[in-house]
């Protein structure tokens, strides 16, 4: 057993656990977007930084793949990776707003606009399709192709690619491009209607609340 | 001289057999030096070594005084270079008709050729040896030392200078544990760029249990405007593939892998004949020189990506796999290439290692003032007099390199910043240029040692536009592998460009700030770590000038073309339509003997205008 602090805590987890799989049996929510607990981790979303070492001499990991060490100080909502993560989702609200995953992301954490200009494109690049198809399937129909912003997912040679069974899980695992949120498109939008926890429509209704499944809130809630 | 043909089978071969060639070396001591490093062939130096062996052998003379193609001489400004030895005098900008006369005059007469002399840019002197020059002579040359003397394909010239001999001691009477000891005695800190303790490097990946272990050299030198490792490499390649055989020994590797850029044809070749020279010599291969440590080392060249200058994006790239790096831990001593130990260390690194065996550890540690022992190579580019390599001792002021060794400022312009560590390096103004150059103390001002570029600028060089140059290399570069890199470098670019355009805000500054230290905290490697550099250290020393660019729309030192506008002073114009003439884009009308005006809507900003007027009537705003 490894025994480590975790937000203060003194626990112990068995070795070769990572700081994402001990946070996650302790009950202590971290963002993932790019993590399976089926698939080897990559640690390309960034979402699940925490803050390892003594105050002072700490910097951010990502706990995906960082394994638990004895004696290690792991603070999982400091200050500083509360006020990393809330950018870091605010830039893939920025890249990707129509995702519904991205969009209860931010509703989470209270992230509640964008700042930087807005972008509308469908694929974070978290590679779990690659990594399902290759690792799951063994199939390795498809990966990345080009580097830095030309980067893109594609079949070998961008032909059909002959190993594909159709099986769809790349599908079934994409965080992106599952049921889009059907909410306002309006630029720099963000309704955060459904997971927020401070209603919308507060400041207009007081205390009333839809409890309407989808929440409709966000529609009443717009400007006139 | 058998040996050389037999190979080398013991410790005492070789040492006979360095006597041997030194002996030789002495009886004959004249010989030409011709620079034929990267800078000096571009200014023709290969035409000029024809010339010199043709018009040698025509002189009678072939037999009298050598000629060594060499590697860099370091004042690549004034290439070809030429050094006449045993005088050792100093031959710039030497040109194939320069040849005869050098012959004729130097070589059989004993005169110098006084217009081919360096002059001294501040007191106007001719300097005849290469020693006296300040350039040189505010140096301390240990790597580069060797240089002019050596022929970088011939292993004779560098066995005759004691080569090897640090590889013989090593074998003969040190176990791997001295030898890591000796490294870290003398503070020896990695080239490459982070400053990482070599000792202790080589130290952790010794202790691990592991039948294979690998060591590689990093030459996957990706820095705009650095060549330090390319010209080790040209220059001295044994002294690095001797450094990388020591490494292999003091860690139990039995292969070392040496990666470079296929940028660099002349490295490859020059490093793999050197390889093939050491294992018909015996230095490379089954049980070196009678001891029972063998070591294999093989080339693999990389495709030229910086981000593979990455430890782990480089093992990945030495596999064969897209050069993108991983998540770390598990380190590369744990897991490096091929799942096993491995060691990566830089050229520059490596080139150490054999000085610091012959000197010990505590002469070498006493090299330079700071933390760290030892001299570092510099590429001195940019704005000032003489670019070129440098070596100081580390620690020495950023003030004394630029101003003596560099000899200032081209142009009689003024100093306005330093960007060191390439890319990813930080940029400093005047008011640091009495900063040691140490690891420590370069990080703490925001900016690194990285591999030891060193771009100096003068006060017509925009701070935004050159965050903005060096975000547009990170973001070309980033492999895309990791989020915050991939979009925060990009977002950070278009922000960058906006600034440049007079399209920004305050508070799109304040977002630029955060995003800057999110993606230094966020990133996987060190690319995306330390991308935000270039613009967290202007912006740090160079706000006023953002807040420029931002509030007033302007920049001030004249090169955002979106911010900058010419105009005809109607007063001073005579109307003599030279501007008119060159204009590319027709922008200027005016009849002729009449002031003339440009058309802001059709000018394209190119500043031409400014530079034909013989009258100064052109003022940029």
């Amino acid at each position: 057993m490894v025994n480590f602090k975790l937000n203060g805590l003194e626990v112990a987890v068995e070795k070769g656990t990572t700081l994402l799989e001990a946070a996650r049996f302790y009950g202590i929510e971290i963002p993932t977007l790019c993590y399976d607990a089926g698939l080897s981790p990559y640690g390309a979303c960034r979402l699940c930084l925490v803050e390892v070492g003594e105050p002072g001499k700490s910097r951010l990991v990502t706990s995906c793949t960082y394994p638990a060490r004895e004696g290690l100080q792991v603070r999982t909502h400091s200050q500083w990776v509360v006020n990393t993560r809330k950018l870091i989702i605010e830039l893939y609200l920025a890249t990707c707003p129509s995702s519904k995953t991205i969009q209860d992301l931010a509703s989470r954490y209270h992230v509640t606009g964008v700042r930087f200009r807005q972008k509308h494109e469908d694929c974070i690049l978290c590679g779990l399709c690659i990594r399902y198809c290759s690792e799951q399937m063994q199939a390795k129909a498809i990966g990345f192709i080009n580097r830095g912003e030309k980067r893109r997912i594609s079949t070998p040679f961008e032909r059909k690619a002959e190993e594909c069974r159709f099986c769809g899980g790349c599908m079934y695992i994409c965080p992106a491009c599952q049921a889009r949120c059907q909410g306002p498109e309006e630029k720099e939008a963000v309704c955060n209607a459904c997971l927020n926890l401070s209603p919308p429509c507060l400041d207009r209704f007081n205390d009333a609340m839809c409890y309407l499944d989808p929440c409709v809130a966000c529609e009443q809630g717009r400007k006139e | 001289m058998d040996a050389l043909k037999t190979g080398l089978r013991s410790l005492p071969e070789l040492f006979d057999l360095q006597l041997e060639l030194k002996k030789k070396r002495e009886q004959r001591e004249n010989y030409l030096a011709v620079c034929g490093d990267t800078g000096c062939t571009a200014w023709g130096s290969e035409q000029v070594k024809d010339l010199f062996a043709r018009c040698l052998e025509e002189k009678g003379l072939s037999q009298s005084t050598g000629l060594k193609f060499t590697g860099c001489l370091g004042l690549c400004e004034c290439g070809p270079v030429v050094i006449v030895f045993p005088q050792g005098i100093f031959y710039q900008k030497v040109k194939t008709e320069d040849i005869e006369e050098i012959v004729e005059q130097t070589l059989l007469q004993g005169k110098v050729v006084e217009r081919l002399l360096y002059q001294d840019p501040l007191s106007g002197a001719k300097i005849v040896h290469a020693e006296e020059i300040p350039f040189y002579r505010k140096q301390q040359r240990v790597l580069l030392a060797n240089n002019w003397k050596i022929d970088p394909s011939s292993i004779e010239d560098y066995l005759a200078l004691g080569g090897y001999g640090a590889l013989g001691r090593v074998l003969g009477q040190m176990s791997s544990e001295q030898v890591i000891g000796e490294i870290k005695a003398s503070r020896l800190r990695g080239r490459g760029g982070a400053g990482f303790p070599a000792g202790l490097k080589w130290e952790e990946c010794s202790g691990m249990p592991a039948k294979q272990k690998y060591i590689i050299c990093n030459a996957d030198e990706g820095d705009p405007g650095a060549f330090m490792d390319r010209s080790l490499l040209e220059g001295n390649p044994h002294s690095v593939l001797e450094g990388l055989i020591i490494g292999g020994f003091a860690v139990g590797a039995s292969e070392g892998i040496i990666y470079i850029r296929a940028e660099y044809p002349t490295a490859v070749q020059k490093v793999r004949l050197a390889i093939a020279q050491a294992e018909e010599l015996g230095l490379l291969g089954e049980n070196i020189l009678g001891s029972r440590f063998s070591f294999k080392v093989s080339v693999s060249v990389g495709a030229g990506a910086f981000v593979c200058g990455e430890t782990s994006a480089l093992v990945e790239s030495v596999h064969g796999r897209v050069g993108e790096p991983r998540q770390k831990p598990p380190h590369l001593a744990e897991r490096g290439y091929n799942n096993c130990p491995t060691v990566i260390n830089n050229v520059e690194t490596l080139a150490n290692i054999p000085y610091i065996i012959n000197m010990g550890a505590e002469a070498y540690s006493r090299i330079g003032s700071g933390k760290s022992g030892g001299t570092k190579i510099f590429s001195l580019v940019g704005k000032v007099h003489h670019t070129g390599l440098v070596e100081v001792p580390l620690g020495m002021p950023l003030r004394k390199i630029i101003f003596e060794i560099g000899g200032g400022i081209k142009g009689g312009k003024a100093f306005k910043a330093v960007q060191t560590g390439g890319p990813s390096g930080g940029c400093l103004p005047a008011s640091m240029l009495d900063l040691p150059t140490d690891f420590d103390e370069l990080n703490a001002a925001g900016s690194m040692m990285g591999s030891g570029g060193m771009i100096v600028m003068d006060e017509e060089t925009c701070m935004v536009d050159l965050a903005r140059y060096f975000l547009k290399f990170l973001n070309d570069e980033s492999c895309g592998c990791c989020f915050t890199c991939r979009e925060g470098l990009s977002r950070m670019l278009e922000m960058v460009e906006a600034i440049t355009k007079g399209q920004s805000s305050m508070a799109e500054f304040a977002l630029l700030k955060e995003l800057a230290a999110v993606v230094r905290d966020s990133t996987m490697c060190g690319l995306g770590q330390t991308g935000a550099n270039p613009v967290l250290s202007t912006i740090r020393y160079f706000t006023e000038e953002y807040r420029a660019h931002i509030e007033e729309r302007r920049c001030p030192a004249g090169v955002c073309r979106d911010l900058i506008s010419f105009h005809i002073n109607s007063e001073l114009c005579n109307g003599c339509g030279a501007c008119r003439r060159k204009c590319p884009a027709g922008a200027i009308t005016g009849e002729a003997k009449m002031p003339h005006f440009i058309r802001a809507e059709l000018c394209t900003k190119c500043g031409i205008c400014l530079e034909s007027c013989p009258i100064q009537a052109v003022i940029k705003l």
